[in-house]
């Protein structure tokens, strides 16, 4: 099976901005990534959220690419949640400690919510 | 201190100024013409009395005068010594400087012997310091000469050991090899005769370095055609026994193991040339197998046993060479062939031999052993059921082996061919999540690290069952002996989201935490991680 190339849709939904991830977060995601977030942060929205449903793929390059957009948004005070992790992303975050820093929720309501309540 | 420092540079002066004015006319203005004559120089055995006696009296001696049974005496009075100078520093005699009658005819004068001795006194330590330097030279071209010496004999031998294992239905292989510092003569190889017959050879060189690596070469090349040509363990050993010993070096012979296996039936018929007895397991203990017979090369027209045993299901033989029972612990005491016998007898028939022998052997040497021999090891194991032997499930063995060019992306190549290999082993969805990951990374490490991104070297995979687990293994071309690249340090989450640290490292952290154990090898030019995955038991933690 080749990979699937990433893309990234940024939607401003109030006071949230959710950047929906597609395909793999691998090296040749940074480019696209990086650009959603720098216009997520542009939104000044209160809080991002991460779409990870339809994401099959994360290699450690792209944890390190997760990392600095979450470093980003850790200097600028901008709370991060997800969902949509499968059950193996889910365990690598938290084998990574990502999920400390990112609230990790089942699915979107939950999260939205989550990121209404930051 | 420069006038006191001056004063004896001022009389050597003076003293120098009466000399030459001694000296005749001629001999100061044409010195080129002068009929020096040098004396011959003098080998002085390191024990003769005139070195102690020189040491003692450090200065200008008149050897006519002296009084001494001294060898060296003699033949320098032979050689026309008149003046020996002693070269004396720090109490120590470092040179002697023998001078003939004087040109003018005459004795040393006094001012002469002064004039000498200041000058042996000034000249000695610059003499010693040359020596050292010189000593210094010498021992670091011997050095390189040594380190040259290992790289070319490390290299015959890596060469020519077997680089796969035989994959043979209802048995399992092992071979390990791990050769000394200073790279001794073991050998092992595996010969495939055709008809379920297998030859296995283990053998050691006597010495050490390139002299053993190509006595080893030549007789393994020598045992390969033997065997190729010959049924007869015995016969084989007596051929290249014969050829051998003509061409050996003095002084040297090669132990050697030679076992012909019948996979179907178990039946090993074997001759030895001297090497360690093999051991074999089986359910009611551990046993030699003897068969006797002298090393090759020594003497000729040797003739040599053969013995026959046969493996039933489930039993192990282990050839082995001196490096392992000859290992010595801190206290000076040997792992011996009881340490091999009582290992055999009590590991599990699930373990790999090799692993769990060479795990006993560094908890009994302790972490500085310094392996004064090759360490050689190969271990046949028959399946333990007949079943096991005729299954065609891929339940055990080789499922894969496949490279993929060093290019980025590529390891997803590789992780979805593993997946297909393992197709029918039944992983559950965590289990195989968990295997995909740490392929994917192993072979981006592959690339990355080891290939540096080199098109052209390919990343071998191979995929196997043993020993109810499942090992990948992913190799690359990377890397000197010795520079191992897998640092699983847990990477720092706060540094990289401070910016303090890059946030990349994640790599080999999640291989580790995605499998059972993790091995790494850098063998042969080849850079290798193993993954193990246990088919049975509780799913990783993973954390």
């Amino acid at each position: 099976m080749p990979g699937r190339e990433f893309e990234a849709m940024v939607e401003v939904d109030g006071e949230r901005t959710v950047i929906s991830l597609h395909g793999d977060i691998n090296a040749g995601a940074r480019e696209r990534l990086e650009r959603a977030y720098t216009e997520a942060e542009r939104a000044k929205s209160d809080a991002v959220v991460l779409d990870f449903s339809d994401v099959d793929y994360i290699n450690s390059t792209g944890i390190a690419l997760i990392v600095g957009a979450l470093a980003r948004a850790r200097a600028a005070n901008l709370p991060v949640v997800a969902f949509g992790l499968n059950d193996h992303y889910r365990q690598i975050f938290q084998i990574t400690r990502l999920s400390d820093f990112v609230g990790i929720y089942p699915d979107q309501a939950t999260a939205l919510q989550a990121a209404q309540a930051v | 201190m420069l006038v006191e420092r001056g004063e004896p540079e001022e009389e050597l002066r003076n003293v120098a100024r009466r000399r030459w004015r001694r000296t005749p006319t001629t001999e100061e203005t044409l010195p080129a013409s002068i009929d020096v004559q040098a004396v011959d120089p003098v080998d002085i055995a390191p024990g003769d009395p005139l070195l102690a006696y020189l040491q003692e009296v450090a200065r200008p001696v008149e050897l006519q005068k002296v009084e001494l049974e001294s060898p060296a005496l003699e033949e320098m009075l032979a050689a026309g010594v008149e003046l020996a100078v002693p070269l004396v520093t720090q109490g120590e005699l470092v040179g002697i400087l023998n001078l003939g009658p004087r040109l003018s005819e005459r004795d040393y004068s006094t001012d002469d012997r002064k004039l000498l001795d200041s000058l042996a006194s000034q000249a000695a330590p610059a003499v010693r310091v040359a020596q050292l330097v010189r000593e210094q030279e010498l021992e670091a071209q011997n050095r390189e000469r040594i380190a040259q010496e290992l790289r070319v004999a490390r290299l015959i031998q890596q060469t020519l050991l077997p680089k796969e294992l035989p994959q043979l239905r209802g048995w399992t292989v092992e071979a390990f090899y791990q050769p000394a510092r200073e790279v001794g003569g073991d050998f092992y190889d595996f010969i495939d005769l055709g008809d379920g017959r297998l030859g296995v050879v283990e053998g050691d060189v006597t010495d050490k370095g390139v002299p053993a690596a190509i006595v080893m070469a030549t007789c393994r090349t020598m045992l390969r055609a033997a065997a190729r040509r010959i049924d007869d363990p015995g016969r084989v050993l007596e051929s290249v026994n014969d050829t051998l010993h003509i061409d050996i070096p003095p002084n040297m012979f090669v132990t050697c193991l030679y076992a012909v296996v019948d996979t179907v039936t178990g039946v090993i018929r074997y001759a030895n040339a001297g090497h360690n007895l093999p051991y074999v397991r089986t359910e009611n203990g551990v046993e030699e197998l003897r068969a006797t017979g002298m090393p090759l090369g020594l003497l000729p027209q040797m003739t040599y046993e053969v013995k026959e045993a046969k493996l039933a299901h489930g039993d192990t033989m282990l050839i082995h060479s001196d490096g392992v029972a000859e290992a010595h612990n801190p206290r000076g005491e040997m792992f011996g062939f009881g340490g091999l016998i009582g290992l055999m007898g009590t590991y599990g028939h699930a373990d790999r031999l090799v692993e769990r022998l060479m795990s006993e052997l560094a908890e009994f040497t302790g972490p500085d052993w310094e392996q004064e021999d090759d360490v050689t090891l190969v271990v046949l194991r028959r399946s333990s059921s007949a079943q096991d032997a005729s299954s065609t499930a891929p339940s055990q063995g080789l499922l894969a082996e496949f490279e993929v060019a060093s290019v980025e992306g590529n390891e997803r190549e590789a992780m979805d061919q593993v997946v297909a290999a393992v197709s029918k082993l039944g992983l559950t969805t965590a289990k195989l999540d968990r295997l995909k990951t740490a392929v994917s990374e192993a072979t981006m490490n592959a690339i990355e690290h080891g290939n540096r991104n080199v098109a052209e070297l390919p990343v071998v995979v191979t995929v196997a069952v043993d020993a109810g687990a499942l090992r990948v293994k992913v190799s690359d071309q990377g890397g000197a002996e010795g520079d191992d690249y897998l640092d699983t340090e847990t990477p720092d989450l706060d540094a990289k989201l401070d910016g303090l640290q890059s946030p990349r490292g994640w790599g080999l952290f999640l291989i580790e935490n995605m499998v059972d154990e993790l091995h790494e090898t850098n063998r042969d030019g080849r850079h290798t991680i193993e993954l193990i995955m246990y088919l049975e038991g509780d799913e990783h933690a993973g954390t």
